[in-house]
C-alpha cells in the first residue's frame, strides 16, 4: 500500500506546521500555484507507520550479512552518527563566517591531514559528493595538468576491462576518448597491451589497485612507469582501498591522483544508495589544481582556501563544501579506530575474504582466480554449474536472499562469465562466514536435487521474481489517483 | 580491535582453512619495496566515551546563532520523526536497491518520492535524485545538449546561483559546450526579455530560469518559458521545492510549461549541516525520460502479479552502458531522499504551504521593518520569495560583524558574488523566526548601524 493510499482529504499534522496559514497577498497572482500538489493528507501515525513498515522490507547491514563485492559493507559504528549529529553541527549554515565554526572546521582540517598519511599524498581536498564524482575531479586535474603544460594532444584515456563502469563514463565526461585494455588470464592488466596503448595521445590511466577481479596488479611499478614516461598521469580509484589500508599507500605506488570512497573504507552509511564522499588525494605537481574549497590552518585558526587564491583550480564541485556531515562521520570512524586499528582493517578484511574464498572451494564452488590470493574480495563462477545445470549466479543470488543472506555483487565484472564478486568486510565474524559458508552448501545440494525451486527463486521473500522487463517496457515511474 | 569481532581462536583457524602461517603471508603478492608506509599522523583510537566528549566540546565551542543567511540553504523546522525514521538501520545501512525482492522498502520510498516531486514540479517525471542543486543543474544542462540536436550553448542568467553557476561551467566544459551568461536588469533584479533577444543570434539548446532567483526575486517564468521555446530551446526551471508549496510549478509556466526542473532539496526536512549531505532534484517531460540521469524506479509486478518495484531504465547508466552512459553517477543521495519524502508526507500539501507562506510574512515583515530605518532600502523592486536583497547606508560586512557579536548570522553579503552591489544584503527570515526574534533582529540592526 502506497503512502497515497493512506490519505484523506482534510487529514493533516497540527503540531508540525506553524499554526496560522499566513497572507500573501503581495505575490502576484500569475505567479501563484493553483492546483494543491500531490502529496499525502495522513497522520503523524500514519507516516511514522508507514515508513517503519518500508524499513523492515529491506536488507541492511543492521540486519543481514551483507557480503556485496566492490561495495565494502561493513558495519556503520552508531557513536558516528549520533555524534555526526549533535544540533551545532546539524545546525550550521554552510555561509556562517569561520570563526563560528572552528570546531566543525578543526575536524575537516584533520581528516585531511589523517587522509593525506594514509594515501601518502600530498594534498587533500575534501570536495567530492561521490566516488564518480571523484573520478570526475580527479580527471578534469590530469587535463588542466596537460593543458597548463600546453599539451593539448592528450586525449585519450586508458581503462582496463575490469574497471567500474564509472571510469569510463567519467573520462567521456572529461571529453576523453576511451581506450580499453585486457586482462591477462591470471587476473593482472595485460601489461604488453598496456604499452602498446600508450603514446603522446595518453593522458593518463584510471586502475584499481587490487582489482575489481580482487586481485593485487603485480606489476604495479612497471605499470607506472610505462604510463610515466608516455607522459601520463595514473589515476587510483580508490574504491578497494580497504584492502590495503596501512599495507601500502597509493602514494607510494606512484599514483598522480586518487579518490578514497568514504562510504566504503570509512564506514559512513551506503543510506540505501547515497550520500557518499570521495575526496580526492593529490600528488605534489598536481596540487595547484585541487578542486575547492579545502582547509588550511594559519596562525591558529582554520579557514576555507577559495579560487582566488588557487587560479589553477578546477573550480567548485558543489553548492558548498562537499558533504560535511558524512566527512564528519568519516572522522569520527577514524579517531575510534587510531592508527593500531586503522592498521588491522585491511588485515581482517583480507583474512576474512581468503578464508571464505578457501571454505567455498572446499564445497566444490570454482574460484575464477585460483592461483591468486584473495584481496579484500574474490569472484566465485558459475559457468560450469550454469552449463550442467543451468542455474545462474542470478538463480543462486536469489536463493541466498531466502535465506536470510543479501546476494553478492552479480555480473560484475563483466569478464567473468555467471561471475559472484564476494566481499565479507572485517566486522564479520567467524561465525557468521560460516553460517553463510553452510548456506551455499545447502544450495549446492539443492542445485543438484530440484534446480527448478532454485532457479524460481525467491520463495521466501515478500515478493516473487520482480518483472524487469515489464518496468522498462510499461513504464510506471508516478502513482496516479484513479479518478 | 575496534569493530573487529576476530578472537585469537579464529584466527589460528582461518589461517589453518587458509594454510597459511600469518596474516600478514596473505599480503605476499605485494611487492615488497611498496610495502610499510606507516601511519604517522593517526593518532592513537579514542574510546566511545573519548571521542564523544572531544566532539561535544568542539560542538560547543561553535555553539548556536540566529540565522537569517539563506541564499540556497534554508533552516526550516524538521519533525522529529523525520530523522528518527531516516535514520533506522534498515534505512540508513542498506545499499543501492540491485536486489529488489531485498529492497522494497527503499524501492517503495523512492517510487513515492518520485511522484511528490514530479507533482511538486508540475512534471511529468522525477529520477531518485542527484548530488545536490548545483550538480542537477549541471547535468540537467547536459541533458539539454543531448536532446537539441545542433546546439551546444546554454543561457544562464545572472541570477542564477553564482556558484551553481560555476559548479555547470567547471562539469560541462570539457565536453564543448558553452556556458553564456545573460545580465540582469539592476532595477528589477530580474532576466529581462529584452536583453535575452541579443543572445538569440545563434542556435541556444536551453535557457535557465530561476524561480525564485538567486536575490529572492520571482521571475517573469510564463515570458522566459514561451522565449526559450520560441527560440527552438529547452526551458529548465531552477526552484525551491518549498516555494513550490504557493508558486506555480514549472510544468505550468507559459504555454507549454518547463522541460526541465532542478533544485535544491535541502528544504525539504534536510539540515543545513554546513552544506551537505544535501540532494538536488530532477524531474522532466515525458518526452525526455531516456535522456535523464541518475536512478528511476518503476512499479511493476511479481512472478505471482503483486505489485512490487525495481530499478528501471538501466540502460542509460554507466553500470550497463559505461562510455555511452547519459552520466557517470552512480549512488544518488538514497538517505537524503527518505528524510525528504518522511518530510513531505508529515507537512502534506497544507503544512508545506503553511512553512512556505510563514517563511514569506516572516521575511515580508521583517524586510518592512528594516526599511522603515532611515537609508536602508529594499534594493529590486519585484514580488519576491521570503528572501530579499537590501541595501545599506554603509558596508554590509561591518553589520555583519556587530550582529554575529550579538549571536545573530544577519544575511549574506551580496558583493561576494556579485562586485556591483555594494553594501547589499540578502536576508530571509523562515517560519522558524518569531515575531519577538524579528524585533530583536531590526533593533540590533540599528544599533549595529549606529
Amino acid at each position: 500500500m502506497l503512502i497515497f493510499e493512506h490519505a484523506r482529504p482534510g487529514r493533516r499534522n497540527y503540531s508540525q506546521a506553524p499554526k496560522t496559514s499566513a497572507s500573501v497577498d503581495d505575490i502576484p497572482d500569475h505567479l501563484l500555484r493553483k492546483k494543491q500538489p500531490l502529496l499525502p493528507e495522513v497522520s503523524e501515525m500514519d507516516t511514522v507507520r508507514h515508513y517503519t513498515r518500508l524499513s523492515q522490507k529491506n536488507f541492511s547491514i543492521d540486519t543481514e550479512f551483507y557480503p556485496l563485492g566492490s561495495c565494502t559493507m561493513k558495519y556503520n559504528p552508531r557513536a558516528c552518527n549520533a555524534l555526526a549529529m549533535l544540533p551545532q553541527y546539524l545546525s550550521r549554515h554552510p555561509l556562517a563566517p569561520e570563526d563560528t565554526g572552528q570546531g566543525f572546521l578543526a575536524c575537516m582540517y584533520e581528516l585531511q591531514e589523517i587522509l593525506k598519511d594514509v594515501t601518502g599524498m600530498a594534498g587533500i581536498t575534501l570536495a567530492p559528493m561521490a566516488g564518480a564524482q571523484g573520478e570526475l575531479a580527479g580527471v578534469m586535474m590530469i587535463r588542466a595538468y596537460h593543458e597548463a603544460h600546453g599539451d593539448f594532444e592528450r586525449t585519450e584515456i586508458i581503462v582496463p576491462d575490469a574497471a567500474h563502469g564509472t571510469n569510463p563514463a567519467t573520462a567521456v565526461m572529461c571529453g576523453f576518448k576511451v581506450v580499453e585494455i585486457p586482462t591477462d588470464k591470471e587476473g593482472n592488466v595485460d601489461l604488453s597491451a598496456l604499452k602498446a596503448a600508450v603514446g603522446p595521445k595518453t593522458a593518463g590511466l584510471m586502475l584499481t589497485n587490487p582489482s575489481t577481479l580482487g586481485v593485487f596488479e603485480e606489476n604495479i611499478a612497471e605499470m607506472s612507469r610505462v604510463v610515466h614516461e608516455a607522459g601520463g598521469l595514473l589515476y587510483y580509484d580508490g574504491a578497494n582501498l580497504n584492502a590495503v589500508l596501512g599495507k601500502v599507500k597509493p602514494g607510494d605506488m606512484g599514483f598522480d591522483v586518487i579518490h578514497i570512497n568514504l562510504h566504503k573504507t570509512f564506514s559512513t552509511p551506503h543510506g540505501g544508495g547515497g550520500p557518499g564522499s570521495a575526496p580526492i588525494g593529490v600528488a605534489k605537481r598536481l596540487l595547484p589544481f585541487m578542486p575547492v574549497p579545502f582547509v588550511t590552518l594559519e596562525n591558529g585558526k582554520y579557514r576555507w582556501v577559495t579560487e582566488q587564491e588557487r587560479p589553477q583550480s578546477i573550480g567548485h564541485l558543489s553548492a558548498h563544501m562537499g558533504n560535511a556531515g558524512v566527512l564528519l562521520r568519516a572522522y569520527i570512524y577514524v579517531r575510534l579506530l587510531g592508527r593500531e586499528g586503522m592498521n588491522r582493517i585491511a588485515e581482517f578484511a583480507t583474512l576474512n575474504a581468503n578464508y571464505l574464498m578457501a571454505e567455498l572451494r572446499k564445497i566444490g564452488f570454482e574460484i575464477a582466480y585460483p592461483t591468486r590470493r584473495a584481496s579484500h574480495e574474490f569472484i566465485v563462477t558459475m559457468k560450469d554449474i550454469k552449463d550442467k545445470t543451468g542455474v545462474t549466479a542470478m538463480n543462486l543470488a536469489k536463493r541466498l536472499l531466502d535465506k536470510g543472506y543479501h546476494a553478492p555483487t552479480t555480473y560484475f565484472p563483466i569478464l567473468v562469465p555467471e561471475c559472484l564478486l564476494i566481499e565479507p568486510a572485517e566486522t564479520e565474524s567467524k561465525q557468521t562466514l560460516d553460517a553463510f559458508v553452510t548456506a551455499m552448501k545447502e544450495i549446492l545440494d539443492e542445485i543438484e536435487q530440484q534446480p527448478d525451486m532454485v532457479k524460481s527463486a525467491p520463495h521466501n521473500m515478500p515478493l516473487r521474481k520482480l518483472d524487469d522487463v515489464k518496468a522498462a517496457r510499461e513504464l510506471d515511474l508516478c502513482w496516479k489517483p484513479s479518478t | 580491535m575496534p569493530f573487529i569481532p576476530h578472537t585469537e581462536e579464529d584466527i589460528a583457524e582461518m589461517l589453518a582453512s587458509i594454510g597459511a602461517d600469518s596474516i600478514e603471508a596473505l599480503f605476499d603478492e605485494i611487492p615488497a619495496d611498496l610495502k610499510g608506509g606507516t601511519l604517522k599522523e593517526v593518532p592513537p583510537g579514542l574510546s566511545e566515551m573519548e571521542i564523544t566528549r572531544l566532539m561535544m566540546e568542539r560542538a560547543s565551542q561553535d555553539g548556536f546563532y540566529q540565522n537569517y543567511i539563506g541564499a540556497g540553504a534554508y533552516e526550516h523546522h524538521i519533525p522529529a520523526a523525520v530523522w528518527q525514521i531516516t535514520t533506522r538501520g534498515e534505512f540508513y545501512s542498506s545499499y543501492t536497491p540491485y536486489q529488489a525482492e531485498a529492497s522494497q522498502g527503499t524501492l517503495q520510498l523512492l517510487y513515492e518520492y518520485q511522484t511528490m516531486m514530479a507533482s511538486l514540479t508540475g512534471m511529468d517525471v522525477s529520477n531518485a535524485s542527484m548530488y545536490d542543486g548545483a550538480t542537477a543543474l549541471a547535468e540537467a544542462a547536459l541533458m539539454a545538449v543531448r536532446s537539441h540536436k545542433s546546439s551546444r550553448r546554454i543561457l544562464i542568467p545572472e541570477t542564477v546561483h553564482p556558484v551553481y553557476r560555476k559548479v555547470a561551467r567547471a562539469i560541462v566544459s570539457n565536453q564543448k559546450i558553452e556556458i553564456v551568461e545573460v545580465p540582469f536588469d539592476q532595477t528589477s533584479g530580474q532576466i529581462r526579455l529584452e536583453s535575452l533577444d541579443a543572445f538569440a543570434t545563434d542556435d541556444i539548446a536551453a535557457l535557465v530560469i530561476p524561480q525564485p532567483n538567486f536575490f529572492g526575486v520571482l521571475e517573469q517564468v510564463d515570458a522566459l518559458t514561451d522565449w526559450a521555446h520560441s527560440k527552438n530551446a529547452l526551458a529548465i526551471g531552477v526552484v525551491n521545492p518549498v516555494a513550490l508549496a504557493l508558486l506555480k510549478p514549472p510544468g505550468e509556466w507559459g504555454e507549454t510549461g518547463a522541460d526541465i526542473a532542478v533544485g535544491e532539496g535541502q528544504p525539504l526536512g534536510i539540515p543545513l549541516s554546513s552544506g551537505g549531505p544535501y540532494f538536488g532534484f530532477m524531474a522532466c517531460k515525458n518526452s525526455l525520460i531516456r535522456q535523464i540521469p541518475g536512478r528511476i524506479i518503476g512499479r511493476t509486478n511479481d512472478l505471482n502479479g503483486k505489485p512490487g518495484f525495481v530499478l528501471t531504465l538501466q540502460a542509460r547508466e554507466q553500470h550497463i552502458r559505461r562510455s555511452k552512459a547519459t552520466s557517470n553517477i552512480c549512488t544518488n543521495q538514497g538517505l537524503m531522499v527518505t528524510a525528504a519524502t518522511i518530510y513531505m508526507s508529515l507537512l502534506g500539501p497544507d503544512g508545506l504551504r503553511r512553512v512556505a507562506a510563514q517563511s514569506h510574512a516572516n521575511t515580508s515583515s521583517l524586510i518592512k521593518k528594516l526599511t522603515a530605518i532611515p537609508g536602508v532600502e529594499q534594493v529590486f523592486g519585484s514580488p519576491f520569495f521570503h528572501e530579499a536583497a537590501i541595501g545599506l547606508p554603509s558596508s554590509a560586512a561591518n553589520v555583519l560583524a556587530k550582529l554575529k557579536q550579538n549571536g545573530i548570522l544577519g544575511g549574506f553579503d551580496l558583493q561576494t558574488h556579485y562586485p556591483g552591489l555594494e553594501n547589499t544584503l540578502l536576508v530571509c527570515a523562515t517560519e522558524t523566526k518569531t515575531e519577538a526574534d524579528i524585533e530583536n533582529y531590526v533593533s540590533q540592526f540599528r544599533q549595529a548601524l549606529g
